[in-house]
């Protein structure tokens, strides 16, 4: 049997579903060291911002039952200096590139895209590959600057959606918190503005007191929980979201298996992300990707479409 | 992966596990260890205490639920090991003085037997552990338990002086070190996800803006470290 485990988002070919999260896979490279990343359908690279972010101070990361919590902040070298030198690295690499860019208000947003756009413009012109697509993160729990409040609230989150659709050409997902308040009327407005695709779920607001010291453990107050924990949520919110729109669904949250990859795209997903569990299996995109492959052969399934949303 | 040939307490929540096959890395380098499947969902970072040519050694104490789990393993099951990570110790020609503190004497014991004839100063708390180790590669090995072990340290004549311990042990020490020119090289602990520099969960503030402790680091300049609690540095 022929089995092509290749899925399509807004005329970009994903040679497998598994993408890599961002915000744990940095631009690829330190990756890159253990194996071959032109096995991978994409990589969204670490979330951007329009300025360089040093991120938040103290506690940075703490573990939690079948979990974590990050309390990154979104340090980032900022959208120029990433555009300049690390975008080349990234598709020189056979596999889908996806910018991830944050802000903290819709002209930060904006700017950021534009810069996005004028290096699209730029690279059409001198025949250079550029990136494929931008994850749109209205939903990084970890800093004002990162999109939360924006995440919550439809309207709030629209006037960022609409913003970025102008400024730019280049496919458009709009990554969702968990947090949204309707998450198919969130998913529903992406679609109505014109995005592309919309991915979910961003990490779990959530917190940790040291009873010790009475106080948080994240100087932050609170922090972002990921991994398998959140993983049964992370299935309902995103079958939630496929059922309300048509665009495709990019679905994510504690995947750490061929067949966890495959409930999401029953679910209704078109791509999935990995991001927690990179962290478990430095190997992990090389393995799932043949785990797929495995799981495709033993059901005798030949293409993902079959499987798709059939739940 | 590999198999686990012993793993035996020296002292009081204290462990040296060991180990089977070759591995590379250098003094003052890592390995990310998995005694376990699936959970705790973290690897451990874990500095390299010893090697041999078909062994490796890693001296831990059991500080929460990964190394506790770490403790349990037996000779035959087996460990895993991503590494080596980190940029390690330089090696350096000349008179080098290792000035540990507790757990922080772990990779300098490899780091004693790289450089041949260094002079080791180490400080616990309440039990000394690991000192005969170290008295059969050193020049000459100081122990103080209970006081700071800095107040031993005469730093002159070195060129070199490699630290690894608490936070105030290391700042003692750069304050002590100052204006002397000789160079010292602290190593740094942090929680870490990855290990290997894409997740951002263990920068440190430096001179030069954010470094990552696990690719960047663990050794640092102690003049490009701010050694205070800003990025919680331990």
């Amino acid at each position: 049997m022929t089995i092509s485990t290749s899925t399509e988002i807004a005329g970009v070919r994903f040679k497998n579903p598994f993408i890599m999260a961002s915000g744990t896979f940095g631009f690829g490279k330190e990756y890159s060291r253990f194996y071959d990343l032109n096995l991978l359908g994409g990589i969204s690279g670490k979330g951007l911002t329009l300025h360089p972010k040093a991120g938040n101070k103290g506690t940075r990361v703490y573990e939690t039952a079948a979990g974590m919590m990050n309390s990154v902040g979104l340090e980032n070298p900022g959208v120029e200096a990433f555009l300049a030198g690390e975008l080349d690295r990234m598709t020189a690499w056979d596999t889908a590139v996806l910018i991830n860019l944050g802000g903290g208000t819709v002209e930060e947003y904006r700017a950021g895209a534009e810069l996005i756009e004028a290096d699209r413009l730029a690279r059409v012109r001198d025949n250079r590959r550029g990136a494929d697509m931008i994850e749109l993160n209205i939903s990084c729990p970890n800093v004002k600057e990162g999109g939360i409040a924006f995440g919550i609230d439809t309207g709030e989150a629209r006037k960022v959606v609409r913003e970025v659709r102008r400024a730019t050409k280049l496919p458009l997902a709009v990554k969702l918190s968990p947090g949204a308040k309707d998450i198919a009327e969130m998913a529903a407005m992406c679609e109505e503005e014109g995005a592309d695709a919309v991915s979910l779920v961003n990490t779990f607001t959530a917190m940790k007191i040291d009873v010790r010291e009475r106080k948080s453990v994240f100087a932050n107050g609170y922090a972002g929980l990921s991994g398998p924990a959140i993983k049964p949520i992370a299935l309902r919110l995103v079958h939630q979201a496929a059922k309300a729109v048509s665009i495709p669904v990019i679905g994510m949250g504690g995947i750490s298996s061929a067949e966890d990859a495959v409930e999401f795209i029953m679910a209704g997903a078109h791509a999935v992300q990995v991001g927690t569990y990179n962290f478990v299996n430095l190997r992990a995109g090389a393995e799932l990707t043949q785990g797929l492959r495995a799981f495709m052969e033993e059901e005798g399934i030949a293409s993902l479409e079959e499987i798709r949303g059939i739940i | 992966m590999a198999l686990v040939r012993s793993n035996i307490r020296i002292a009081p929540d204290v462990y040296i596990l060991e180990a089977e096959g070759h591995f590379a890395g250098k003094m003052g380098q890592f390995y990310m260890l998995r005694g376990w499947d699936d959970y705790p969902l973290l690897s451990r970072p874990i500095s390299i205490h010893d090697k041999a040519a078909d062994r490796i050694f890693f001296l831990y104490r059991i500080a929460g639920y990964g190394t506790e789990r770490l403790s349990r393993l037996k000779p035959g099951d087996d460990v895993g090991l991503e590494g080596p990570l980190g940029n390690g110790f330089p090696q350096i020609s000349g008179r080098v003085a290792l000035v540990g503190g507790g757990m922080g004497t772990a990779p300098l014991y490899y780091a004693a037997k790289q450089l041949a004839s260094a002079d080791v100063y180490l400080g616990f708390s309440t039990e000394a552990f690991g000192v005969d180790r170290f008295t059969e590669v050193a020049q000459s090995v100081k122990v103080n338990v209970g006081g700071y072990v800095v107040d031993d340290f005469d730093p002159a004549g070195y060129d070199a002086v490699f630290t690894c311990g608490p936070l105030p042990m290391m700042r003692a020490l750069a304050v002590k070190l100052e204006g002397t020119g000789i160079p010292l090289y602290v190593s740094l602990e942090k929680r870490m996800a990855c290990g290997v520099g894409a997740c951002l969960v263990c920068s440190c503030a430096t001179k030069h803006g954010n470094r990552k402790v696990c690719a960047d680091g663990p050794v640092f300049r102690a003049e490009e470290v701010e050694l205070n609690d800003d990025f919680n540095i331990h």
